[in-house]
């Protein structure tokens, strides 16, 4: 057993410390010990740019958008739109048209299934995906087929947590009409070479959506280099609220779709007899949206890009390897995703104890994980297993939080001895 | 460590290691499969009921320490008991992991299943404590369909 040196995060360019007092709910303690917050793949904190700028919509312009002549409402409409071109220069989109405000990343792939699916999917037609993609990417895809009678093939993962792509050239037929894949896998943390994925599907006739749930806190995202035809992602686990996301589409497949929900907003005009729909990206977007929702996702890349986005990538994986051969010091512990190229997410079993045990000892000791099969139930069969524990990582963390989790994986082990 | 080892006490730790009955029952009248879908765990309970009573249990599946050693526990609390004795050991149960924290329980009552009183200090775990007590509830009842606890 070789020991790692224990580090202290001081070590590295990146003030982390400094950074850590922006969210303030990392100074909570939980039982009266200070919270380690390592679920960071099922949601982000909140820095307190995002908290003041949800605080300062509603005690200053909160009005409906879109459809008021007073000055609120110009100034909720003004805020809401920048929000979608700050969207738009984050991952790169050629207009800001092609930014369609959704509740999340699942609601991004269900409209994608739903409004393209209804009218590109007929029977006889294959919808790849792989074997490491998240319920969210699998299931409107089912629920189309079995509207359609179209079928799902499944790219195949490797030992290591590696889409097999070989495998993948083998799958791609005339017959694929889409491809859903993961950027960074939530339950293994591989990231995956999607360009090379989306050059073959283009060079196949097929379209490609992109799930970026994972990989937009932690790479920065090109929509026009990736050249994908749709990327998904939400707005929570990038430091923004809950219940916004963002899909992203090319225009002219967006303009060919039609709309996903009927509602306000969404029309130009309606009579009993015909209604004619909005621009882009209005078609989609019925009802009232999640406005303060939209102007804190904007505020929160603002402050991501103001950290840089870079440095950020360069912290996590300083911490994902120290915490990689922290965690593998500890006899019985086996870490599932292996990838070369990995994210700051650790799934690990302990031989003999489940995961929810070891879920539940750790939160004792004010350590957050996420344990259970993290909606990948078929990843979670590939390998034979039941559930993980999963750590994963932000920009706040630190080395000191990497050794609280090897302590407290110490004590679960002495618990159950 | 001291709220944990009222989780994990000792019977419990004993029952996750050494489950008891735990194998198929050839002679069962009475399966039901069980399933949390929040963790994914699963159990398949098999009851002998003869003349309304329980002759044999058994269970299979795979889980957390604490929904193996309530299913372990249970099958040796429900051995040889009657129908309308084991669904009041049922309901004792529910109220034992489902009490509020500061309530005093009847130790003498619960029996062997008094081990289990700590599970209410750990709301995000009750569920892993009643799946095998659904589960046998649905055998008995014989409702076809695998239980949930969503």
């Amino acid at each position: 057993m070789t020991v790692t040196e224990e580090k202290t995060s001081k070590t590295s360019a990146f003030d982390v410390y400094a950074l850590r007092k922006e969210f303030p709910i990392l100074s909570e303690t939980v039982y009266g010990k200070p919270l380690v917050y390592l679920d960071n793949a099922a949601t982000t904190q909140k820095p307190q740019a995002v908290i003041d700028t949800l605080v300062r919509y509603y005690t200053t312009i909160n009005a409906n958008i879109h459809r008021g002549v007073h000055r609120l409402s110009v100034l909720a409409t003004r805020e809401h739109e920048n929000a979608r071109k700050t969207v738009q220069k984050f991952i790169n989109a050629k207009g800001s048209e092609e930014i369609v405000f959704v509740r999340g990343c699942t609601e991004a792939i269900n409209l994608v299934a739903d409004s393209w699916g209804r009218q590109n999917i007929h029977a006889g037609d294959e919808i790849l995906i792989t074997h490491m993609e998240h319920h969210s990417n699998i299931v409107p895809w089912q629920l189309l087929c079995e509207r359609t009678g179209a079928s799902i093939k499944v790219v195949p993962v490797s030992d290591s947590g590696e889409l097999i792509f070989e495998e993948y050239e083998k799958l791609l037929s005339p017959k694929t009409k889409i491809v859903g894949i993961t950027h960074l896998s939530s339950a293994l943390g591989t990231i995956n070479p999607i360009e090379k994925y989306i050059k073959l599907a283009h060079d196949a006739g097929a379209k490609v959506l992109i799930d970026g749930a994972q990989s937009v806190p932690h790479i920065k995202v090109d929509v026009q280099a990736l050249d994908c035809d749709f990327f998904a992602f939400s707005g929570h686990k990038v430091y923004g609220p809950t219940g916004i996301g963002v899909l992203y589409g090319k225009r002219e497949i967006l303009e060919a779709m039609p709309p996903y929900q009927g509602g306000g907003d969404m029309i130009s005009s309606v009579t009993f007899e015909k209604t004619l729909y909005n621009a882009l990206p209005y078609k989609f977007e019925a009802g009232t949206p999640h406005i303060e929702g939209a102007i804190g996702l904007g505020s929160a890349i603002d402050w991501l890009e103001s950290v840089g986005i870079d440095a950020v990538a360069a912290h996590e994986h300083d911490l994902l390897e120290y915490a990689t051969s922290k965690l593998l010091e500890i006899d019985g512990l086996k870490i599932y995703g292996e990838a070369k190229e990995k994210g700051a997410i650790i799934s690990f079993t302990l031989e003999g104890i489940h995961p929810h045990d070891i879920g539940t000892i750790l939160d004792q000791d004010g350590v957050a994980i996420r344990t259970g099969h993290h909606c990948v139930q078929p990843l979670m069969d590939r390998y034979c297993i039941p559930a993980t524990a999963r750590a994963s990582l932000a920009c706040y963390n630190t080395h000191e939080e990497i050794d609280a989790l090897a302590k407290s994986i110490l004590k679960v082990i002495e618990v159950f001895s | 460590m001291s709220e944990l080892r009222e989780l994990y006490q000792e019977v419990i730790l004993d029952h996750n290691k050494r489950p008891r009955n735990f194998k198929a029952l050839a002679s069962a009248n009475h399966i039901a499969d069980g399933h949390n879908p929040l963790c994914g765990d699963t159990i398949k309970v098999y009851v002998d009921v003869e003349e309304g009573i329980i002759k044999d249990i058994s269970f299979q599946g795979s889980g957390c320490a604490i929904s193996k050693a309530s299913a372990s526990l249970m099958t040796t609390v429900l051995k040889g008991k009657t129908l309308s004795e084991a669904e009041e050991a049922f309901n004792l149960f529910h109220e034992l992991v489902t009490a509020p924290p500061d309530e005093e329980l009847d130790a003498e009552h619960l029996g062997k299943l008094a081990v289990f009183s700590g599970v209410r200090e750990f709301p995000a775990r009750v569920k892993c404590a009643s799946l095998a007590w659904h589960t046998v509830h649905a055998a008995i009842n014989s409702k076809d369909a695998p239980v949930s606890t969503e």
